[in-house]
């Protein structure tokens, strides 16, 4: 696809801030990793060899009995028993004496065994998996778990990564409907004017005086609050926030020269508002869409810490920072959490300062 | 009626009559209408095709606001604007869209004319994207053909209007007025805004382009001197309606209203002995709101030559020589003079001393 001249401009003027730029890449490696995170953090093997036959449990479900066990529900491949079975390759003494067969398999003393092997996640728990410790949780960080676990012995740095991709994913998917959502309404508001906007405004009025935090607490009372509920409800108060800007910049817009030359042209309205006046709006919105973005992360987050958010299973930035608060002596939930929001809303801000700044027509560079 | 050719059958190009436009006022909590601002109260003119009418006026006189509503880009409150043959003023949105292609505008700020996102192609090529549906190196061909004929470099297209001076702004924004072959062109005050070497510049391509394409224009202004170079026939506006329409020599060599001899008083001598001759006459007094005119003629608070009967009674615009169209009742109407014989009126009925120069002019 080629970019028109003046996208191509702009995509110079973003390379040219440098930190904008790195932002973007380090950004963007992060979040594509988080979008992998399963291959990077799962209690299930990416891959096992049983038998000589290539399985892949973090697709695909396997019952114990596959693997020559006893129970029909899925294989818990952590258990020493089940790993002593795919390694010797369904050998039953492994439901009796997993170790004792795990050490004659590795001595080679072992009588009927067909090896196989597995191969595991980098870090080979998820972000739900309760660890059995041997001590009391939270536990600091050690050789298995290189950021601790919180107080239900999950791994932090398995749910950091789930966080993070939650945290992003949630508040990009929040701000791309907000924002369609708040654009179209500002526009046709502040193109059309008079008594459009009049009745919008004061509808608007209204619906922004509406307690949402409240709204969030009700809803949550009566159905079990998940992700897209939650995306949702956010979307439902959150997209008055850009109406105001959109609407300004289109009442201005409208009686400048060039549109009113458009008109002249005989240019429909849905053009002139799209190509002449939205370009207008468009550097004023991406002024606030980082506001947006970060304000979402932190709304989920907040939610989350006062426990209204997702439900506390879930991967949630929010929830280890009520934990950092509830265990103040694991200081290691406490500089995890914030370090992940800092750098987190930091790439985000430096990325949009950026592309801000790329988008202004006026801004010359370098 | 008003058409200064000689065949009354042959509709003019562009036929206005009585054209008003009222920007209500409202007032007071409720917003009640309490008034309007008479930008524009019963204008009427025709403009024949080829020419070029002069619109001259001070500042807010109603002059560009009734080039706008030429076009339709004010609602007129009253009257008709006919242009081959159609009414503008009544026409659905769509089918004004269509007849758009015809009618074209350019504008004063040729700055704040131009889109600053659009590259200079894209502004020239945006008519065509909108009227027909030719193919990508047909439109690319026609704006090279427009940037050639208002003498833009090719090698220009893909820049952006602020990359241009003012003088090339403007001549970007008659390519784009062009780029659909209109047939009538309403020029907005085109060189306002520009150098006075720009003026000319501008003024000569705008003539050219008429000779060439066989345009009618539109052509508002309050630089006296240009107009006098570029239009065939001059309306004078004051407070929003046309005090006299006269062919152009007629009117330069002598203005029949008080406004408009007040008006061209103004117009300095390039010659030193003429100049130190010339009789300035100084109007006492502002203009009217244009919310609240005077009763009778809307001259009438500022004229030096001001009887009982202008404060009662408002002068229609009426033909008192041959072509000449005046609204003042000490001048009175060509049929009088006919009556009247020789001695009769405020001027001499025989005709105009100079001898018409448009041959040289042109």
């Amino acid at each position: 696809m080629a970019l028109s001249p003046l996208n191509q401009r702009r995509w110079r003027n973003f390379k040219a801030n440098r930190r904008a730029f790195w932002s973007l890449w380090i950004f963007a490696v992060l979040f594509g990793l988080s979008l992998m995170a399963e291959l990077i953090a799962n209690e299930r093997p990416l891959m096992v060899n049983y038998k000589g036959e290539w399985r892949t449990p973090f697709l695909t479900f396997y019952p114990e009995t596959a693997f020559g066990g006893d129970f029909r529900t899925e294989a818990k491949y952590r258990d020493p028993e089940v790993r002593c079975l795919i390694q010797s390759g369904g050998m039953e003494d492994c439901l009796y004496e997993p170790e004792a067969t795990m050490e004659a398999l590795e001595a080679g003393t072992l009588e009927g065994a067909e090896p196989g092997w597995i191969l595991w996640a980098p870090i080979p728990y998820s972000y739900n998996t309760i660890n059995d410790l041997g001590r009391a949780a939270p536990s600091p960080p050690d050789g298995n778990h290189l950021l601790g676990t919180d107080n239900t012995a999950r791994d932090v740095l398995a749910r950091v990564i789930y966080g993070f991709r939650l945290s992003v994913s949630f508040a990009l998917i929040v701000t791309f409907l907000t924002s369609v959502l708040g654009i179209t309404a500002g526009a046709v508001q502040g193109y059309f004017g008079g008594l459009t906007d009049l009745i919008f405004q004061r509808l608007i009025e209204i619906w922004g005086a509406t307690p949402s935090l409240y709204i969030i607490i009700i809803v949550a009372a009566i159905w079990a609050m998940d992700f897209w509920l939650l995306v949702g409800l956010m979307v439902l108060f959150g997209w008055t926030a850009l109406v105001g800007v959109v609407r300004a910049e289109f009442l201005r817009a409208r009686n400048f020269e060039y549109v009113r030359a458009a008109r002249a042209l005989g240019v429909s309205d849905a053009v002139i508002m799209f190509r002449h006046v939205l370009p207008n709006a468009m550097v004023a919105t991406l002024t606030m869409l980082p506001f947006i973005i970060t304000g979402t992360i932190g709304s989920l987050a907040a939610l989350d810490f006062l426990g209204f958010g997702l439900p506390a299973s879930a991967p949630s930035l929010g929830e280890l920072t009520l934990q950092a608060k509830n265990n103040l002596q694991a200081p290691w939930l406490a500089f995890t959490a914030f370090t992940v929001f800092a750098v987190m809303l930091s790439l985000l801000v430096f990325i949009f300062e950026g592309v801000r700044d790329a988008f202004d027509p006026r801004k010359t560079f370098r | 009626m008003l058409d200064a050719r000689p065949s009354p059958l042959v509709e003019p190009l562009v036929r206005v009559r009585d054209l008003k436009i009222y920007f209500p006022i409202h007032t007071g909590l409720l917003r009640r209408h309490t008034g309007d601002v008479k930008a524009v109260d019963g204008v009427s003119f025709d403009i024949a095709a080829g020419e070029t009418l002069g619109l001259v006026g001070e500042s807010g006189c109603g002059k560009s606001t009734v080039g706008r509503a030429v076009l339709r880009l004010y609602e007129p409150t009253a009257g008709s604007v006919r242009i081959g043959g159609e009414d503008i003023a009544t026409l659905s949105p769509e089918r004004l869209r269509r007849k758009r292609p015809e009618m074209q505008m350019v504008f004063q700020d040729p700055q704040a004319s131009l889109n600053p996102r659009m590259t200079v192609a894209a502004i020239i090529a945006e008519p065509l994207e909108e009227h027909t549906d030719w193919s990508r190196a047909r439109k690319q061909e026609r704006v090279h053909e427009l940037m050639d004929a208002v003498g833009l470099n090719r090698a220009f297209a893909n820049r952006y209007p602020h990359a241009f001076s003012g003088g090339q702004r403007q001549r970007i924004g008659i390519a784009r007025a062009l780029a659909l072959n209109p047939k009538f062109i309403v020029c907005d005050e085109p060189i306002a805004a520009l150098d006075v070497s720009i003026q000319a510049q501008v003024v000569n391509l705008l003539e050219d382009l008429q000779e060439k394409l066989g345009l009618t224009y539109l052509f508002i202004s309050h630089d006296l001197s240009m107009v006098r170079h570029i239009a065939t026939r001059v309306a004078v506006m004051y407070l929003g309606r046309i005090a006299e329409l006269s062919p152009r020599d007629d009117l330069y060599a002598r203005p029949l209203h008080p406004y408009a001899k007040a008006l061209l008083s103004a117009v300095p001598e390039p010659d030193p002995m003429r100049e130190s001759t010339r009789r300035r006459i100084i109007l006492q007094g502002d203009v009217p709101s244009p919310a609240n005119p005077p009763r009778g003629c809307n001259f009438c608070t500022r004229c030096p030559e001001v009887q009982p009967q202008c404060h009662e009674v408002k002068p229609e615009l009426a033909e008192v020589l041959p072509g000449r169209f005046v609204a003042c009742h000490l001048v009175r109407p060509l049929s009088d003079f006919k009556t009247a014989g020789s001695t009769g009126g405020t001027f001499g009925a025989g005709t105009v001393p100079e001898p018409n120069q448009q041959g040289e002019t042109r």
